[in-house]
């Protein structure tokens, strides 16, 4: 088992990485920006660095900076968390260049998994069902209208390196598709330094439905049922849930082979995520894999009763999972909200001092959180500063607790989501299961009025 | 004289006018970036930009100062 490991993230996923590495005896390491100096992570680790200025890019995006620090302090291993480096190959390749061990799939994984055309083609070789789609890079508008025409619209632009929304839009017509396309590319160019762009058939009220896979180094794959995440606002995820209220039994079934064969087909290794498009007859198609540990892993951690943590530290320490496939026993529902420092209505960042911040306490309930009474959210990170995660006998009973934990949630100083949250997860719609991804535009904006 | 100010904290993403440049009241004149969210921030009122003060890369406080309108 690892001894000593570097975690190359910041707020609730470097505090979460730490706490396993307690329970294992396993060493850890924090780096730290100049804004980041009184937070929890670097109180919590063994020993802390800073490694630059408050923008990403001159500290926790600085890979070089980081494995230095990282063969300074003796760290054996890295856990990059989820965004900043954590899909980032090179860093992966640079750590493993310098004997650091990486925690995470290899380069090759990530890079292949990085570009959503190449993840299209090499799925489509798995046997798993992707959306139709016209895969040529478009290198214009005339490429795309011609493309268009094969598919027909609606359809999705989209940027092949992109992530998070960005550079992705829904058309209607060529005219759309002709006033969206410079305009996508140009984001695309400027976010990801790669403006390919590439078209999909539009899925009408669909479900984002993932699955969680965890895969050693000895040919064990394990999918841990799936996460519903159609809830979102902005292209992020606000409600997560394991597992899903919409598909029959028979269709996750299908999902969890699906994904048992791409992770195969593939080679994957370490703990890994594919999401899906479902549409409303349950037909599902491969959206993108996230070669990392994802925000949402906690409501696969609540029904399995694993620590996904672990097993990523065993899985890069060279040992087996701790489980086999019949070993895993599915209990209970678990629902995780995102706790956003921001406007409930407008969606708009809310950084400032937070004054108060009592937790709430009770059977079933899990925090997730960053920060602390007097912590300072700052402008430079993601608006998340905390997630809240109920289980439950079944769902129901975990909508209950979940509705109850919120509104004992003391924030104060700052605004958050919580209203946004309360009002979302009691409408009569979510508790009935129904959860698309236009659930906030079709239930929520209409009812602002009432906040 | 009118001053366009930031409405929250953030880094400057782009400027999208230049110095002499006229401009309409809603236009967007500057996008700020926040929490990995862009921002765009209007002119007010109808004016030609007089100063630019804040460049692409600068770090603003909420309040401060984006250019001048005259």
């Amino acid at each position: 088992m690892l001894k000593k490991i570097l975690i190359a993230n910041r707020g609730e996923i470097a505090r979460r990485v730490i706490r396993t590495c307690k329970r294992l005896n396993i060493q850890t390491v924090a780096i730290y920006s100049e804004a980041d100096q009184q937070a929890l992570h670097v109180r919590e680790a063994d020993e802390a660095y800073c490694i630059g200025k408050p923008p990403v890019n001159q500290s926790y995006l600085k890979l070089e900076e980081i494995i230095k620090v990282a063969k300074e302090s003796g760290a054996e291993a890295i856990h990059p968390g989820y965004g900043l480096l954590s899909e980032n190959a090179t860093f992966a390749k640079r750590c493993i260049e310098e004997g650091i061990t990486f925690i995470g799939p290899s380069p090759k994984i990530i890079t292949s998994m990085g570009s959503k055309i190449e993840a299209r083609k090499t799925m489509k070789e798995a046997g798993v069902p992707i959306i139709e789609g016209v895969d040529l890079p478009l290198e214009n508008e005339e490429a795309a209208i011609v493309g268009a025409k094969s598919i027909g619209y609606p359809l999705m632009l989209k940027a092949s390196a992109g992530g998070g929304g960005i550079g992705m839009q829904l058309v209607h017509s060529e005219e759309e598709l002709i006033k969206a396309f410079a305009g996508n590319k140009k984001r695309a160019e400027t976010f990801f330094g790669d403006g390919t762009m590439y078209l999909e058939r539009y899925i009408s009220e669909p479900h984002h439905i993932e699955v969680q896979i965890i895969a050693d180094t000895y040919g064990n794959i394990i999918p841990l049922w799936e996460r519903e995440c159609s809830i979102q606002r902005r292209n992020q995820k606000v409600v997560e849930e394991a597992t899903s209220p919409f598909i029959s039994e028979a269709t996750r079934e299908k999902m969890l082979q699906a994904a048992k064969d791409a992770a195969k087909h593939i080679q994957y290794t370490n703990a890994g995520t594919i999401e899906f498009l479902v549409d409303k007859d349950q037909n599902f198609y491969f959206l993108e894999m996230n070669t990392r540990l994802q925000v949402e892993h906690p409501v696969t951690e609540e029904i399995t009763g694993l620590d996904l943590v672990e097993e990523q530290i065993r899985i890069s320490s060279g040992l087996e999972l701790s489980i086999k496939q019949e070993d895993v026993v599915k209990k209970g529902h678990a629902i995780e909200v995102r706790i956003y420092a921001e406007d409930p209505k407008t969606f708009f960042p809310n950084p400032g001092k937070i004054t108060l911040l009592q937790l709430p306490e009770g059977e079933g309930i899990r925090h997730e959180c960053a920060v602390e009474s007097g912590s300072m959210v700052t402008p430079f990170y993601d608006p998340m500063i905390a997630k809240l995660v109920v289980w439950g006998n079944d769902r129901d009973e975990a909508c209950k607790r979940l509705k109850q934990a919120l509104l004992d949630y003391k924030i104060e100083g700052i605004k958050t989501n919580i209203p946004m949250l309360i009002k979302t997860i009691s409408h009569e719609q979510f508790l009935k299961g129904y959860t698309t991804t236009k659930f906030v535009e079709e239930y929520y904006l209409p009812e602002l009025a009432t906040i | 004289m009118a001053t366009v100010k930031a409405s929250m904290a953030g880094n400057v993403w782009k400027v999208l006018v230049s110095e002499g440049e006229e401009v309409k009241a809603g236009q967007d004149v500057v996008i700020l970036e926040s929490m990995k969210m862009e921002i765009p921030i209007a002119a007010e009122e109808d004016g030609v930009v007089q100063k630019l003060i804040a460049q692409e890369g600068d770090f603003v406080n909420e309040d401060e100062d984006l250019l001048e309108l005259q």
